[in-house]
């Protein structure tokens, strides 16, 4: 049975989800940025696993909200 | 804590009391906590969302490499005779397709080279100016240099792209591009 939180507790834990989401996208960002110039460049060895570390950042995120709405449902 | 919340709720966030607030706050109280609760659990989802179109755009990123290494070698293509292109000068020819700019410098007796004439800041065709010794963009006053292609002003960060030349006899031959990063 999933733990209930009071709306303060709440109110801190999607602010720390908020937190982690932002920094992810943040770094997908710049992942893409990045890997768009290599790919212009040329440069095939990085657009793998930079589109698998993109992929394991949105599987984070997308975690992190569902864990988000879990605590609603509780 | 129930008790928190209920005070939480009837706060309003000008943080006047209750009798200085205007008559349909009184009539429709809004649970304040409760809309920054929200507020911030949507704005998760937005981002959520713009990770899955980063996401998606990584892979179509992918998907177009793989195009592009399957289109595989470039064909060969006759761009002038030696003699035809004096030391210090530029001759402009089409490669791979006949829409693609390009442009063959003879630096001197020995040595020539040719780059692409796209600028790869945002595609502008570029200018050769070999008494400046560079290539020059107008759209947005970029300049490479002209021996090496290298960026050395304005916005554009990579080099332009060199065409490989193949010499023989007294041909010269174009066989491939060659896109950098540096």
């Amino acid at each position: 049975m999933r733990k209930r939180f009071t709306r303060d507790q709440k109110m801190t834990i999607v602010y720390g989800i908020l937190c982690i989401v932002l920094i992810l996208v943040i770094l997908q960002f710049w992942l893409l940025a990045a890997t768009m110039n290599a790919y212009l460049g040329g440069d095939q060895a990085i657009i793998l696993p930079a589109a698998v570390a993109s992929l394991v950042c949105f599987a984070l995120n997308a975690g992190l909200l569902w864990y988000l709405h879990g605590i609603e449902r509780s | 804590m129930v008790q928190t919340d209920r005070e939480q709720s009837n706060a309003s966030p000008d943080g006047r009391p209750d009798s200085e607030q205007p008559q349909w706050h009184q009539d429709f109280p809004i649970d304040w906590p409760q809309d920054h609760y929200i507020a911030r659990r949507d704005f998760t989802k937005f981002l959520v969302l713009t990770s899955f179109a980063f996401t998606v755009g990584q892979f179509w990123i992918v998907v177009q490499n793989f195009f592009r290494a399957r289109r595989g070698q470039l064909p060969l293509q006759f761009i002038a005779r030696v003699d035809d292109v004096r030391v210090g000068s530029v001759l402009n020819f089409t490669y791979p397709d006949k829409h693609d700019q390009c442009a063959l410098l003879r630096l001197d007796q020995q040595s020539f080279a040719a780059f692409s004439r796209q600028c790869t800041h945002l595609s502008c065709s570029v200018v050769p100016e070999p008494d400046k010794r560079r290539f020059y963009c107008p759209c947005h006053e970029g300049a490479f240099d002209l021996a090496t292609g290298s960026p050395v002003a304005g916005p554009p960060r990579r080099p332009l792209a060199r065409i490989k030349l193949e010499f023989k006899q007294d041909a010269i031959y174009a066989t491939g591009v060659e896109l950098r990063t540096l």
